[in-house]
């Protein structure tokens, strides 16, 4: 078995009760979510749901196949990730125990491209919008410094044009 | 435009999908709709138990392939209905439950008698809708009933707060409408099907195996005509059960945990299936390694989702499986192909058939399940129709009982619902008043609903219920006398109650037979009068079921009488 990730992009009517519906399905069949997001589109009668899920290629056909049955959504999409922009935005808290802490820390956000908030004495905050690998890449650089939290939105992704 | 309340509309869009009968029990939360029963021309029949009405609705759409409609209160009366609701959708059977619920602004406030089924019964459901305000009722109906009963067919709930049956709106009764992400049918691919009817060709020991899809789609002339054609036995899964008559010499019965010992033992020398409506379970097949790896599988089936879910197939065909056969049989036509000369492989299957016809041990005994069985067979007419409940007396009536009409064979097969059989009875019953029907039963099953016997004689629907009593939770004391050393926990019913007695309290007609000759006499009672009738037949509670393929086992390791 060969498991592999896969970025579902799931167009929904933007009605309540939906996002039960999908979850309680992932539940239901013994799917695994990995990642979820869930945004209202340009047309507001309709929401994209990016689920990220791990799994082998008949598994994830499967679970491709059972959002499809479902009445609700409208359109269900396994995104090609070389094909695609996606992204995920993750707010870290960090400790801050050294002087030189704060600018180990604000160095590292900036070769990732991230911005540096809330700067306290003995905390720290970055937002960083990448994909999730550099996020977990630079989770295990800033972890030595201390993690307090993290929040993480999960994966929003698009897939190009003429793609 | 008319202005009329939420509960007005909701028989009238209901009137307007043909519906002629609910099946329920009023409440608090439903008491709106029941009231409108005064002023509409639908039959209310009177359930005893909510479930009950849910399969009586269930065995009603599976007979008659229209959604059967099922009434219940909020709260108790809903979470009643889950079992029912779980049952059809296990089967794709069409129903629609209309439940009420607590008014709107009240939901979510834990009040009397709520509970959100919509959110319990979600996983059990094709679909569900809970309309918020009167106006959106004509249509929510007529798409419940157009989702209900289209593609896969299958369960619909309808749960309707108190206040939107007693609110007032204008109301149009559409008959467009659109839902967008529903797409129930899918044109058969005609390359996939020549390349299925080349794998069939090519195979030298080609098999048919229908699935209940087959029944729902009622594609029995076309399978019987694919069969004859290219002169396949065929074999079928419990709930394709009579999908093709089993007095026909290219039957072979039913495959599985107690299929027939000829059709378990074709299927695994078989190198190609034509495998149609099914969705592999695992107890018509056994282990889903040992299945797929033994030969190549074409798989026709109206859900998508059933592709590659329990078995990988080389030849795919989504489509309504009645035009799919229909685009063979054109095949067949254009190339001429009629088979008349016997292959040494359908010789050595006609073999097969005739060798456990005369060598499958049956229970030695007068009272045997075999001998009851073909006793009630030979006196049934053909057209008759069978339901039965859940356990050894149904695994008996697989064995024993040939359909020869194709489509009048129904059981919980999925859920496996004990006291599902004798309700659906009754909706069998209302959807064919004019052929006998029969509950095949056993004790412990029918003890589950038999409160339906109130509705039966009370709504004077004369069903049979036909008990192979043993007194015991016969398929469990099964289990334990062969996985559990004899050890026999919580399965004996000491004879009670006495279903004769209890036949006659409810106003039934109630008989013991305990010989062959009371039994004869008893059926054809039964068959004669104008009251249901409960027949109890005592057994002999050490009999098992056999053949037994042990779960978790591949066919092939049938376990046979000895």
């Amino acid at each position: 078995m060969n498991i592999m990730w896969a970025i579902l992009s799931i167009l929904v009517e933007n009605k309540p009760g939906i996002l039960f519906k999908i979850t309680h399905l992932f539940r239901a069949r013994n799917f695994n979510i990995d990642s979820i997001s869930v945004g209202v589109t340009e047309n507001p009668d309709y929401s994209r749901m990016t689920i990220t899920t791990f799994g082998d290629e008949k598994r994830i056909d499967q679970i491709i196949k059972q959002l499809d049955k479902m009445i609700d959504t409208i359109d269900v999409k396994r995104l090609d990730e070389h094909k695609t922009v996606y992204r995920e935005l993750s707010i870290f808290k960090i400790k801050l125990s050294n002087a030189n802490d704060s600018m180990d820390v604000n160095k590292l956000a900036n070769a990732y491209g991230g911005k540096v908030h809330d700067v306290k004495k003995d905390s720290i905050m970055v937002e960083l919008t990448a994909t999730p690998d550099q996020i977990k890449a630079f989770e295990e650089l800033v972890k030595p410094f201390g993690i307090i939290d993290v929040a993480r939105t999960g994966v929003a992704a698009l897939q190009r044009s003429g793609a | 435009m008319e202005t009329m309340t939420g509960a007005k509309a909701l028989m009238k869009a209901m009137e307007k999908e043909g519906v002629k009968q609910v099946f329920g029990l009023p409440g608090g939360a439903n008491l709106p709709m029941y009231d409108e029963f005064a002023r509409c021309d639908i039959r209310h029949i009177l359930a005893r138990h909510e479930q009950s009405a849910a399969h009586m609705a269930d065995g009603f759409g599976r007979i008659s392939r229209k959604p059967g409609v099922c009434f219940a209160t909020s709260g108790p009366g809903a979470t009643n209905v889950l079992t029912g609701i779980a049952t059809a959708q296990a089967d794709s059977s069409p129903m629609v439950v209309v439940t009420g619920q607590v008014a709107v602004n009240m939901i979510g406030r834990d009040a009397f008698q709520e509970s959100d089924i919509i959110g319990m019964a979600n996983p059990v459901v094709k679909y569900s809708f809970q309309p918020r305000t009167a106006g959106e009722i004509p249509e929510v109906v007529r798409k419940g009933f157009y989702i209900a009963e289209t593609g896969r067919p299958g369960p619909v709930l309808i749960d309707i707060p108190k206040d939107v049956q007693i609110n007032e709106a204008e109301m149009t009764f559409p008959e467009e409408f659109k839902i967008q992400g529903y797409h129930p049918w899918t044109d058969p691919d005609i390359v996939a099907v020549e390349k299925a009817l080349d794998m069939l060709l090519n195979s030298e020991r080609p098999i048919i195996l229908a699935g209940g899809g087959t029944i729902i789609s009622s594609a029995f002339a076309e399978l019987q005509a694919v069969a004859e054609a290219l002169m396949l036995p065929v074999v079928t899964t419990f709930k394709g059960k009579g999908a093709f008559p089993e007095t026909h010499p290219l039957s072979l019965g039913p495959i599985g945990m107690h299929g027939h010992a000829e059709a378990n033992k074709m299927m695994t020398e078989a190198d190609c299936v034509l495998a149609i409506g099914t969705r592999f379970s695992d107890r018509s097949i056994g282990t889903f390694e040992a299945f797929e790896k033994r030969l190549k599988i074409i798989h026709m089936d109206v859900d998508p989702a059933e592709i590659g879910k329990n078995q990988t197939a080389q030849v795919v065909v989504v489509g309504d499986v009645k035009t799919s056969l229909r685009i063979m049989i054109k095949l067949l036509l254009q190339r001429s192909i009629k088979k008349t000369e016997e292959s040494i492989w359908i010789k050595h299957v006609k073999e097969t058939k005739a060798y456990w016809k005369e060598n499958l041990k049956i229970h030695p005994g007068e009272m045997s399940s075999a001998k009851i069985l073909r006793k009630l067979r030979e006196i049934l007419p053909k057209e008759s129709i069978i339901t039965t409940e859940v356990g050894q007396h149904q695994m008996w009536a697989s064995l024993f009982y040939d359909v020869i009409q194709p489509g009048t064979f129904f059981s919980s097969t999925g859920l496996g619902t004990m006291g599902w059989g004798f309700p659906a009875s009754i909706g069998a019953k209302v959807a064919r008043p004019d052929v006998p029907v029969v509950d095949i039963a056993g004790d412990g099953s029918f003890a589950m609903t038999e409160n339906s016997l109130a509705t039966a004689v009370l709504e004077d629907i004369p069903v049979i219920v036909f008990i192979l009593n043993n007194s015991i939770l016969g398929m469990v004391a099964q289990w334990q006398r062969t996985f559990y050393d004899r050890r026999m926990i919580g399965v004996d019913q000491q004879h009670c109650p006495d279903y004769v007695k209890l036949a006659e309290s409810y106003g039934a007609q109630g008989i013991r037979a305990q010989s062959m000759d009371e039994l004869d006499k008893a059926i054809k009672t039964a068959l004669s009068s104008d009251v249901a009738t409960v027949i109890d037949i005592p057994i002999d509670p050490e009999e098992d079921v056999l053949p037994f393929v042990a779960p978790g086992t591949s066919l092939s390791e049938m376990i046979l009488p000895s």
